[in-house]
């Protein structure tokens, strides 16, 4: 990033070009623009690029611009693409419609969430692990609350992340401060623990050398690499965070996707209460990644180092930086967790399963190595000694589908490439018909893209 | 856990907090209060028991900046004291002007075209994933031909929002800790709070009730609650609240070129809450960028809560202009976006839907109509204060109205009204030690509340 000198005419006209403005009030003629005297963060100079997922768009809509006629299959961004059940979006006009009516109109909500729905989130996901209803904070998703959460813990915490993993928690951290500059040479920022994850560890980071951070931010199922880990891989992560005395960020966002006896919650591990938050999502479950929801449980177990309870200061969090999810989206999030709500958001998330199924298929059928795809709408695929972004171009470029270079999500992605399970089945067919193609052509695409 | 007895769950059964059946349209009230509840769910801070003393304490620092913070956040300790009233009073009639909550149902053409967009979303055609994180197109479009035109703000300087008190705090991330900031005294507290959390600030100074590093700008009737800018220090941000949340003072045109000309000379940033520009009577400016020259000085934030009756809904906007730039000559809009991008998903696509529908003509004709109904509640209320002889301030240009009560301390008088009347008010001090023997009246109510409440004035004051 370009810093520019001492403000001058010059420096005032980057990418944004000031325009020349008509009004009938007399205004100053922008081409000699002023700076103000305000220095800019010096957290936001760190960030080495844009988040990654606005890059891919861009990148899709460059590549739509280039081949205006081409049939783009987005397999990238993780965006739900199946219309919510009825039941879920009658529910949201219903109480729409209510707002209109005196009985029915609502003001400003609890922050932490309508009471109902806090009460039906901790009875359908922690019902047998004694979460209270007062330790679910409904929020407008995950990736706000995770700057939430970063915004309680301050800057003065060290965090450990999966690697690779959800750009947001790294991202987030370097924001407020946690983080130090970028390197080059590694692909990792300073002060971040990076845990690395791969198939030589099954997916899950050898805790016996990772050094002890404040924070371990932990996803599982895991974006990007679909891993799920085990009740045992979870009773090493819970202990690791006892001894060190750390904090778990757990990130369930998947968790419904989950087909095996992996646990859905870190609260099923005996002792996780006291070490760890959980952090999870409407978004992918329902279909709502328009619409907004999710939730974190705070435990009330969980103090900080003088024993003050981090549910008091996420509250104050909540009730000050925050003002309560929509509350339209909540009505609907009741819904959701209605019988019949529940069962049929099981059959759109067991369509994207499918389509993940026939994606893993695809891959390896032809012989590449895949991951994923089981317990989590995400295929990792790895093509040894390429660099992602090449692959991600190469694909895009020979078969117009949208995928994700694995070191968006950090340098442990390097090799790897996400592609996402959302996605209308007939175009999921379509883009394994085309991944086929391009890629049984003997492996060609490896070697040359070093 | 004996921490959290004082875990105070919601007492009351409040219909604010049960979704009406989704084949139902009728809920059961049967609380006795005249007006909805604000379900409360407030840890309160207690003396650490025994057994808690003995329980696993993780070795992460408690947030240093987080532990500068006096008390809780204001609006849930005025919903506290309301409750705790309510216990102890279980009959009754409370009535809340305290929180300045809307209390009127949003107009048809809008809950139509959110309740239209909910069905939409289970169609084929109609579904939608994640939104720009910026807001729809045609939102952002119609927020600025509605409020910016002929301003020379254009629509990608707009970033829609699920409500100002959210983007604040997210222009706090965008500034960060090395910023010095200044506020109104009195003023919205999220300003301040926000600014203790994000680290700008020193410690609480209990004597004059400020923090560190912050400049407070007294507003008090002598200076027509604008400050004095000769006296006040060059900060890097300057809060700026017109019309004024708590004191209801609108900014002359004169005063805003005044402002403008400051952060200019000091090469400052302001930060202007017009969250109740609509509520304007006077010919006072309604954007800061009527201002020339704001452009290249100031940030708007704004929101739908006061004018579509949003508060649960959640929806606003923030204007960054092209023009601001940080002082290496970086936009400040592009960081806005970077945070916007990545600690922020978008608002919700069906408050969206209900946003555009509120620009239409037809949403806009409706919404007037619900602001000129709290006006005429707000001139009750200042007509009631004025003829028992109080010294009254606001309520012509924003639904607040400020009374004094020279001498006394803000939170005495808040007790006793609540005590006597059963009328829930904010105590100036919560907005600032500048807000200290003032009472803040809020004008969102029923009709016949706001009159009751009027009369019970009337009774305790006369």
């Amino acid at each position: 990033m370009n810093k520019l000198s001492a403000c001058s005419s010059m420096a005032c006209g980057i990418s944004l070009q000031p325009k020349m403005v008509l009004a009938s009030l007399r205004v100053r003629k922008q081409g000699n623009g002023r700076c103000t005297n305000v220095p800019r963060n010096v957290n936001l100079e760190k960030l080495q690029n844009n988040y990654l997922f606005p890059e891919i768009s861009k990148r899709e809509l460059q590549h739509l611009e280039k081949y205006p006629n081409a049939k783009v299959i987005s397999l990238g961004i993780g965006d739900t693409t199946e219309p919510i059940p009825e039941q879920i979006s009658l529910s949201m006009a219903n109480y729409a419609h209510s707002l209109s009516t005196a009985d029915g109109y609502r003001g400003y909500g609890a922050e932490q969430g309508n009471q109902a729905l806090r009460k039906a989130i901790a009875e359908t996901f922690y019902k047998d692990v004694a979460i209270k209803d007062t330790e679910v904070f409904v929020s407008d998703g995950s990736q706000c609350d995770i700057s939430r959460l970063q915004l309680l813990l301050g800057s003065k915490v060290t965090i450990a992340v999966q690697d690779p993993s959800f750009p947001g928690y790294i991202d987030s951290s370097v924001i407020i401060g946690q983080a130090g500059d970028f390197q080059d040479k590694t692909g990792k920022y300073q002060n971040i623990e990076y845990m690395q994850l791969g198939p030589q560890n099954n997916f899950f980071p050898d805790l016996t050398v990772t050094p002890r951070t404040d924070i371990i931010f932990f996803c599982s199922p895991n974006n990007p690499t679909g891993h799920a880990a085990t009740r045992k891989q979870l009773q090493q992560l819970v202990e690791f965070a006892r001894d060190n005395g750390s904090i778990i960020i757990f990130d369930s966002a998947y968790a419904a996707y989950i087909s095996d006896d992996s646990p859905k919650s870190i609260f099923e591990i005996p002792g996780a209460k006291e070490v760890a938050i959980e952090i999870s999502s409407f978004s992918k479950f329902a279909g709502f990644t328009g619409v907004r929801l999710g939730w974190t449980v705070v435990p009330e177990e969980l103090l900080f180092s003088g024993g003050f309870p981090v549910i008091h200061d996420f509250n104050r969090i909540v009730c000050t930086c925050f003002n309560g999810a929509s509350n339209i989206a909540q009505a609907g999030g009741l819904a959701c967790l209605s019988p019949e709500g529940f069962q049929a958001i099981c059959a759109v998330i067991d369509y994207y399963k499918e389509n993940a199924k026939i994606l893993v298929d695809t891959f390896a059928s032809l012989g590449l190595e895949v991951y994923g795809g089981v317990n989590a709408p995400y295929v990792w695929v790895h093509f040894p000694g390429s660099k992602s972004w090449n692959i991600f171009a190469e694909i895009l470029e020979k078969t117009h589908i949208i995928t994700v270079p694995g070191s968006g999500f950090g340098p442990g992605g390097a090799e790897y490439i996400r592609i996402s399970a959302f996605g209308k089945r007939k175009h999921i067919i379509e883009a394994s018909w085309r991944l086929e193609k391009l890629f049984s052509k003997g492996k060609p695409l490896c070697n040359c893209l070093k | 856990m004996s921490l959290m007895n004082n875990l105070s769950t919601s007492m009351i059964s409040s219909s604010s907090s049960t979704f009406l059946a989704p084949t139902s349209f009728n809920s059961s009230r049967t609380q006795s209060v005249s007006v909805p509840l604000k379900s409360i769910n407030i840890v309160k801070c207690v003396a650490t028991p025994q057994e808690q003393q003995n329980a696993y304490k993780t070795k992460v620092s408690r947030n240093a900046n987080i532990a500068k913070l006096q008390a809780g956040y204001l609006f849930p300790e005025v919903a506290r004291r309301r409750a705790a009233h309510l216990l102890k009073y279980p009959n009754a009639q409370v009535i809340s002007l305290g929180i300045g909550d809307t209390t009127e149902p949003i107009p048809d053409v809008i809950t139509s075209a959110m309740a239209k967009r909910s069905h939409a979303l289970s169609t084929l055609e109609g579904y939608s994933g994640y939104g720009a994180e910026q807001g729809e197109k045609a939102l952002r479009a119609a927020l600025a031909s509605t409020f910016y035109r002929n301003l020379g703000i254009e629509d990608d300087d707009i970033f829609v929002s699920d409500g100002a008190k959210c983007d604040i705090s997210r222009l706090q991330v965008v500034f960060g800790s090395n910023v010095t900031m200044a506020v109104q005294d009195p003023s919205y507290p999220a300003y301040v709070d926000s600014s203790v959390i994000m680290g700008q600030t020193g410690q609480f100074q209990k004597d004059v009730e400020k923090f560190g590093n912050i400049e407070y700008m007294r507003c008090t009737p002598e200076n027509g609650f604008f400050p004095d800018l000769s006296k006040v220090a060059r900060t890097d941000i300057i809060f700026f609240c017109s019309p004024n949340n708590p004191t209801g003072a609108a900014a002359t045109r004169e005063q805003l070129t005044r402002l403008v000309k400051f952060a200019k000379d000091n090469g400052s940033i302001i930060v202007y809450d017009s969250a109740y520009a609509m509520y304007m009577s006077d010919d006072n400016p309604r954007s800061i960028f009527e201002i020339p020259g704001a452009k290249e000085v100031a940030i708007e934030t704004a929101s739908f809560s006061k004018y579509a009756g949003f508060t649960g809904v959640r929806l606003g906007w923030t204007v960054v202009p092209k023009q601001l730039l940080f002082s290496d000559g970086f936009p400040v809009a592009k960081d806005f976006n970077r945070i916007v991008c990545t600690c922020f998903n978008g608002a919700s696509n069906i408050a969206q839907a209900g946003g555009l529908a509120c620009l239409s003509p037809e949403g806009l004709e409706a919404m007037q109509e619900v602001i000129g109904f709290y006006k005429e509640n707000t001139k009750i209320i200042v007509e009631t204060f004025n003829s028992l002889g109080f010294k009254v301030y606001g309520g012509k240009n924003a639904p607040y109205v400020w009374v004094h009560f020279p001498g006394r301390s803000s939170w005495d008088v808040f007790s006793e009204i609540l005590e006597k009347t059963h009328i829930v008010t904010t105590p100036g001090s919560g907005f600032g030690p500048g807000g200290e023997g003032f009472i803040r009246v809020s004008a969102f109510g029923h009709r016949e509340n706001v009159l009751e409440a009027c009369r019970r004035f009337k009774q305790l004051y006369n």
